[in-house]
């Protein structure tokens, strides 16, 4: 475990039980996921329950508790992307690339995430990429999107 | 640093989409190339009004707009237009000679979004000279506490968060709280899909927020404050960054503000993807390190808010409204809306309207003007069917109210909301059960799980309505659906859980029949429910190219050259793919 990332995210917010929310965040970012071995140290430092912490993480949805793949998939499901499209370009994503929303590939190289609304409804359906965005998407446009990240994608189908 | 010359390129997705950051980048080269880094200034802006022709940009002082630009061609643009002087005619915008001229649309008035696009976001100075900060030295400067309150009752602005809260009544309970420890908190967790609003204005107006929150905390007695964004928002937090950094810079945030003993500053709080955590005091719960969960009212925020403190929490677009009001006066605000829902309201345009994006208008504006005006008309010429506004816990509204004028009041009776002004435009393709499921799946999703009715009864909603979707609804759903929503709206803490069953109860207000229709019939009306319809080929119509079969990605057609083709309703996925390669529009759905 990373006790350099550790050291630096709590000297950001402070061994402060209040700062838990922030502190778990940025550790998320950095490692992809909150494993039960980084909770456990947080809950340590902060001398709060192990079971708080893991209650926490487990609340926000941005908080991962899972390893996640290699690329990660984001699509938003609410209704104005829903229905400019939406239901077509979300049937594509899991059908390309062989998982349902939620899952994560036995391969390990893609996750798909069901993500809330992104607030870029304008363009929508709207598909987000290791952190990139990508608006005005078609079950065309995400295939051909998602062969550029790994080109193997779709293979799985 | 004056320059002589300005040129905003389109920064929207749509733009960038087409490679507007390239075109960005070859001018930035060229420039430089040409020595005038000193005299030309690039600015990304928002939308400039074309741009279906993207990548667009437009040289001011001239005001000339050159559309689908490439790379190569902004370099010619800088050194014929911006170097010699010479506009480039045929790079330009121009009017289709064959449409006639456009009717003109019912005007905008854009308080809150008016600076967008024309100031650079990251530059506090542009704000200042379009008259920032001028409200908050205008307080200062000799208004009390209670002349700003009397001014904000004048002008009759309500929290524009949703609940529509008169806002001087807000503030007046946190500033009558006893204690020296005050906070002023913005929510800036916009969670209702379909809502843009305060995104924008965090990423192209953030020190109107800012401003605004000084006052506040002016008038209640606050020295600290805090901006809760959503994590979804990387962008508006990096620009709120930038921006609180340049106000204490400049003296607007932090001790003895413009010289006076009035001190503030302002910190960012990050959300980590709960929905629930735009409710007042599940934010707050957030803040304070915990799960966001909301917790019993009263006491309200304004007694005993975040950490036990007096606080006041307003959203963007409340906070945003505030300096201009101070400045331009409550009678000027009051002067726009009805008579009990003043000013304007921005409103974001979603679905199947042919611009889409974000409006602002005065409130009492009518649904048809909105969609039809405003907004273009439904895409592709099809029937209007219905509008959703409020977000998730707002109401369908069917066409016979589109002459309805929008205000709180209004949406309110007819079974909808405001909400933060989601808006989205639904045409005949779009089912309404499908819809009331739609919006359940999110808010059961988003159900923080502390009441049992709204945590257990939005999942038993769910279910029904993913059974009726699935040709498995039955008789008393219905009546189930109602009695469930009775419950969970009482039994309810927040208004997550008080509002969840609002899509369902309009739409079978507005659209029983379709309900009854999935339930009796096992017939989809608008032929979206994939359980309920079939995909089938006009044998009359068919060619034979088999295009469909060798696309079909479960092999589900059956058929050879110049034979018709049929498909197999068991194997059939109906993804759609068969309707939109065949060339002769012979696949249909049933």
């Amino acid at each position: 475990m990373n006790t350099t990332l550790m050291d630096t995210v709590f000297e950001r917010y402070g061994s402060d039980a209040e700062a838990l929310v922030e502190i778990l965040r940025d550790l998320n970012q950095a490692e992809g996921y909150l494993s039960q071995e980084l909770m456990i140290a947080v809950a340590d430092r902060l001398r709060l329950p192990r079971g708080h912490v893991f209650s926490v993480a487990s609340f926000y949805s941005m908080m991962n508790v899972k390893p996640r793949g290699q690329h990660v998939v984001l699509m938003c499901q609410d209704a104005p992307c829903h229905i400019a499209g939406g239901r077509e370009v979300w049937d594509a994503l899991e059908e390309t690339l062989g998982i349902a929303f939620g899952e994560t590939s036995p391969d390990g190289k893609w996750t798909l995430e069901v993500a809330s609304c992104l607030g870029l409804c304008a363009v929508g359906p709207v598909v987000q990429i290791d952190g990139e965005v990508y608006g005005n998407m078609t079950p065309d446009k995400v295939r051909a999107l998602l062969v550029r990240f790994d080109g193997d994608a779709g293979g799985a189908a | 640093m004056v320059y002589r010359a300005h040129v905003l390129i389109c920064g929207e997705p749509r733009c960038v989409e087409k490679g507007a950051r390239d075109v960005e980048a070859a001018l930035t080269q060229k420039i430089q190339e040409l020595g005038l880094e000193n005299e030309v200034q690039i600015l990304e802006a928002s939308a400039l009004g074309h741009g279906d022709q993207g990548p667009e940009l437009v040289i001011y002082p001239e005001g000339v707009h050159y559309v689908n630009v490439r790379p190569e061609d902004a370099a010619r643009i800088a050194e014929e237009h911006l170097l010699k002087g010479r506009p480039i005619a045929e790079l330009q915008y121009k009017e289709p000679p064959s449409e006639p001229l456009p009717a003109p649309s019912v005007k905008e008035i854009r308080v809150v979004l008016g600076k967008i696009g024309k100031i650079d976001p990251e530059n506090i100075e542009d704000y200042i000279a379009l008259d920032g900060y001028a409200a908050l030295a205008k307080v200062l400067g000799g208004m009390s506490p209670d002349d700003v309150l009397a001014e904000l009752k004048t002008s009759g602005l309500r929290g524009r968060g949703g609940a529509g809260f008169p806002t001087h009544l807000k503030w007046s309970f946190a500033k009558n709280a006893p204690g020296d420890v005050k906070y002023v908190i913005c929510n800036a967790d916009e969670g209702d899909p379909g809502a843009f609003m305060n995104r924008r204005v965090l990423e192209g107006d953030p020190h109107a927020v800012i401003e605004g929150m000084a006052i506040a905390a002016y008038v209640i007695g606050a020295r600290q404050g805090y901006i809760y964004v959503r994590a979804e928002y990387p962008i508006a937090i990096s620009t709120l960054r930038v921006a609180l950094a340049q106000a204490r810079e400049y003296g607007l945030l932090g001790e003895n503000i413009l010289g006076t003993d009035f001190s503030f500053d302002l910190e960012i709080r990050m959300g980590a993807g709960a929905f629930v955590c735009g409710e007042e005091t599940a934010l707050m719960q957030s803040i304070e390190g915990a799960r966001g969960m909301p917790t019993t009212r009263p006491p309200f925020p304004a007694t005993k808010g975040l950490w036990g403190k007096p606080s006041n929490i307003n959203n963007v677009e409340t906070y945003a409204n505030v300096p201009q009001i101070l400045l331009k006066g409550g009678a000027w605000f009051a002067s726009m809306g009805t008579e009990k829902s003043k000013g304007t309201k921005t409103f974001a345009i979603a679905g199947k309207v042919e611009r889409t994006g974000l409006v602002e208008v005065p409130l009492g504006m009518t649904i048809r003007e909105i969609v039809y005006d405003v907004g273009g008309g439904v895409l592709d010429g099809k029937k209007f069917k219905a509008v959703q506004t409020g977000g998730p816990m707002g109401g369908c509204i069917p066409e016979k109210y589109l002459d309805l004028p929008v205000d709180y009041e209004n949406l309110a009776a007819v079974g909808s909301m405001m909400g933060s002004g989601g808006f989205v435009v639904m045409d005949e393709e779009t089912c309404m059960v499908d819809i009331a499921r739609f919006f359940m799946e999110f808010t059961q999703d988003e159900s923080c799980g502390k009441c049992v009715p709204c945590r257990i009864g939005t999942r038993r909603m769910l279910e029904i309505l993913n059974d009726i979707c699935a040709g498995k609804g039955k008789s008393g759903d219905i009546e189930m659906l109602e009695q469930l929503s009775r419950y969970i709206n009482k039994g309810s803490l927040c208004g997550l859980g008080q509002g969840a069953p609002n899509p369902v109860l309009s739409t079978l207000e507005h659209f029983r029949d379709e309900y009854e229709a999935h339930i009796f019939e096992k017939r989809c009306p608008a032929k979206v429910c994939k359980a309920l319809i079939e995909y089938k080929i006009e044998p009359d119509a068919c060619i034979g190219c088999t295009r469909c079969a060798r696309n079909c990605p479960v092999n589900a057609i059956a058929g050879s050259p110049k034979q018709v083709h049929v498909i197999d309703p068991e194997t059939c996925i109906r993804c759609g793919i068969c309707k939109q390669v065949c060339p002769v529009n012979a696949v249909y759905i049933e």
